[in-house]
């Protein structure tokens, strides 16, 4: 090569696409009159356009799967905020029942103490109420934490928590008879109970 | 993407491997690819590739998120290339053959065939010339033609790879290229 260094030193300027429009101009020039330089300079254009027409490789199919395998264990926790973030409306739902669970239950347990619904004629003895014969107790009655015995008759429903009631044979109830016993059965009337309010509610609202 | 890119980040340093294969996923063929051109052969390719991921992952934290994630996952990658360039036994040159004899088989079997995919193989010739003489490069120069020219990486990012001046890079470029004008002008 008899051309200057710095022709050459253009070249890669060019190529680097770092040239200023001035050096261009002196490149161009100078290819246009120097077929030694035209030939180097086409040979370096070649040369990168094979390189770069290499075909482009793929990784193997497997590969995501293979780097996902070979790490090391993540800790527990993150996997269930993962779980839970993935499915929001189930982590909801169960929150949900574990919190509504747990405060019926605390409520089942506060309500240990002996209580009867207020109706005037209703006769209480060492915790058993007694709806006395020949009366009639108008109105729901509710017994907690002690024992009903009905030897006259009740206009409503009867419901007797975390306790027994007796019907005589000379005993009426016009309405239903619930006796509830167990954590679930609490739950379950807490639940109708709810629901038939919420209905309650709605039925107000129409009327 | 450089923002999901970031995102997924940020996961993985919470602990949530699975957003890491997003990552994986998304640069496995750049980096694969430039395990191939530096080492030769697709065993190495995939070999080191599934290191680079690795390491970046166990060393996600390090990561400055303030960079570029593909820049700081090409340094690890590339420096894993580098290394096992400086250790390899002269006997590498011997691997380069075999990747060579598949394409030579290849092209017996299309020559037979018709006349037709024979430009097909012309270019297959071509690729294996091409990455041959890449192969050949010394490992300063090869690794900055394969992130020029074959991962198309700008000189600046180049630089921040290679953790090197951008006047040392342009001269290794510029190296590069001469070294491979020499042995390509006539293909």
């Amino acid at each position: 090569m008899k051309c200057d260094e710095k022709i050459v030193e253009l070249m890669h300027e060019y190529l680097d696409e770092e040239i200023d429009p001035e050096n261009e101009m002196i490149l161009r020039d100078h290819l246009k009159s120097c077929k030694d330089c035209e030939t180097l300079f086409n040979e370096y254009k070649r040369t990168i356009a094979v390189v770069k027409g290499t075909s482009r490789m793929q990784a193997p199919p497997n590969f995501t799967a293979n780097v996902m395998a070979s790490l090391p264990k993540e800790k527990k926790k993150v996997g269930m905020q993962r779980w839970l973030r993935n499915h929001p409306l189930i982590a909801a739902a169960s929150l949900f029942i574990v919190l509504m669970t747990g405060s019926l239950i605390s409520t089942w347990n506060q309500d240990r103490e002996f209580s009867v619904s207020k109706q005037e004629n209703l006769v209480v003895e060492n915790g058993t109420v007694i709806v006395p014969e020949g009366e009639v107790v108008k109105g729901d009655v509710i017994v907690r934490n002690g024992e009903l015995r009905i030897e006259g008759e009740v206009q409503g429903d009867v419901t007797v928590i975390n306790g027994e009631q007796y019907l005589a044979s000379a005993g009426n109830v016009t309405g239903q008879i619930e006796e509830v016993n167990e954590v679930f059965d609490w739950i379950w009337y807490h639940m109708k109970r709810t629901a038939f309010e919420v209905i309650d509610i709605f039925n107000d609202g129409e009327e | 993407m450089e923002a999901l890119i970031k995102k997924r980040i940020k996961q993985v340093i919470k602990g949530d491997q699975d957003a890491f294969a997003e990552i994986v996923e998304i640069y496995s063929n750049s980096i694969y690819q430039l395990g191939y051109r530096m080492l030769g052969n697709r065993h190495e390719a995939e070999d080191i590739a599934q290191e680079a991921f690795i390491r970046a992952y166990v060393n996600i934290k390090s990561f400055n998120q303030d960079l570029k994630f593909s820049t700081w996952l090409f340094r690890i990658a590339t420096n894993l290339c580098i290394d096992r360039i400086r250790k390899k036994k002269p006997d590498y040159y011997l691997d380069a053959e075999v990747s060579g004899t598949d394409g030579l088989t290849m092209y017996s079997q299309l020559a037979s065939n018709s006349p037709l995919p024979e430009i097909e193989l012309e270019s297959l010739e071509l690729q294996d010339t091409v990455h041959k003489e890449i192969l050949k490069l010394p490992e300063k120069y090869r690794s900055v033609i394969v992130l020029k020219y074959i991962e198309e990486l700008s000189l600046n990012e180049i630089s921040e790879i290679l953790d090197l001046p951008l006047g040392t890079v342009k001269t290794r470029i510029h190296r590069g290229r001469e070294a491979l004008r020499q042995q390509l002008r006539y293909v």
